[in-house]
């Protein structure tokens, strides 16, 4: 149904001598972002079989996570799903020429990815303080022997490995998310932000706290981003908006397996 | 620079999203909050792990259809579109599951 969705003449001009209808009918940058989309899937897809196949094979898999952590989770989960309806709702005000609607869904959508991400950085930094912990992370000074998850760490490594990188790159992906719209809601005005935000998460987190480092990830975005909008200084309209917002919804969606995988089926029930 | 064919289906997908019913977005954002209400509490049910997890999974199965289809405007696609990617997907994902007899091989055998 293809070429009936997308006739060959279009704006009154005949494309049919020139170009191909397209497979999908629909626009190129949209197909550009389903086909990243569905390899980043299945980039989650194979972190998330791992983290599963850990949690087959090892019979004492760690359940570590006490209801603190699943109202913790269940709020973050709160967050996402109201960034997608704001998203939504940015989408369609973009679409309608509301340009003040857009920009403050956007915005909307951008404070939850960014309080997403805070309960999430508070939720890593307790399993650090309590002995949960990946190799590469410094050492924390102080941290006593007897912290609830060391022997974790020692006797299922695969537990902290999977779980870091499961949601490290989720966190990841959602920071990056927060970047994009940042660029698409407020175009250049967005990067001395962006710098004040990684100044502020870098010299806020304590020296042996992996956002002290991962805070640098707002650095090369800010670098990255002012290269492009230098290059190609440009106002983004709706379908850019709409673009963006399927890579937000998919960050949400990757999260609704993450969370009961992760969190409720290793939940400490006491 | 975008050519016009383009730019013409861009609006033809503007126009779209200008009749999508905001009312539709408030009850898929309704139903995904039950819905995790419901994970939540089953969370809490001390219930044996692999009827927990077919169920979990079924819900988040429901969930991602839901923020596919009306967040994802996946729903309003062609069909070409909407065959072409998701049974690919599928596809790909369920070959990933060739690992998990491994893991209930190790299981079984008692290895720490």
């Amino acid at each position: 149904m293809a070429e009936a969705a997308l006739p060959h003449n279009v704006a009154g001009v005949d494309t049919s001598a020139i170009y191909e209808p397209s497979l999908f009918g629909t626009y190129s940058k949209k197909i550009g972002m389903w086909l990243f989309l569905l390899s980043d899937s299945l980039t989650f897809g194979a972190l998330l079989y791992a983290y599963s196949y850990g949690r087959i094979s090892i019979s004492n898999w760690p359940t570590p996570f006490h209801s603190t952590s699943i109202v913790n989770a269940t709020i973050m989960t709160g967050f996402l799903l109201t960034s997608s309806l704001t998203m939504v709702l940015g989408v369609r005000a973009a679409a309608r020429g509301d340009d003040k609607g857009r920009l403050l869904f956007l915005l909307a959508t951008m404070a939850c990815g960014v309080g997403f991400i805070i309960l999430h950085a508070k939720e890593w930094s307790h399993l650090i303080d309590e002995g949960l912990r990946l190799p590469i992370f410094p050492a924390v000074p102080g941290q006593e022997t007897a912290s609830e998850f060391v022997n974790v760490s020692k006797t299922v490594p695969q537990f902290a490995a999977t779980f870091f990188g499961l949601t490290g790159m989720h966190m990841l992906h959602v920071t990056l998310g927060v970047v994009y719209l940042g660029v698409i809601a407020l175009r250049r005005k967005f990067i001395p932000i962006l710098f004040a935000l990684w100044l502020v998460a870098w010299l806020a987190t304590p020296a042996y706290s992996p956002f002290h480092y991962g805070a640098h990830v707002l650095l090369i975005a800010a670098l990255v981003c002012s290269l492009i909008l230098w290059l190609k200084p440009k106002v983004y309209d709706a379908a850019d908006v709409e673009v963006a917002g399927l890579y937000w919804h998919f960050v949400d969606l990757v999260w609704m397996f993450i969370f009961p995988l992760v969190y409720i089926m290793s939940t400490k029930i006491v | 620079m975008e050519d016009a064919s383009q730019l013409a289906i861009e609006s033809r997908v503007a126009e779209q999203h200008r009749h999508h019913s905001v009312a539709t977005f408030f009850w898929v954002w309704g139903t995904l909050l039950v819905l995790t209400a419901v994970e939540v509490y089953l969370g809490y049910q001390n219930m044996e792990p692999k009827r927990m997890l077919t169920i979990l999974m079924g819900l988040s199965l429901v969930k991602a259809t839901l923020i596919i289809g009306y967040f994802m405007h996946m729903k309003y696609e062609v069909s070409r579109m909407k065959w072409l990617t998701m049974t690919s997907l599928v596809f790909c994902l369920a070959m990933m599951m060739v690992f998990f007899p491994d893991a209930f091989r190790i299981l079984s055998l008692g290895a720490q």
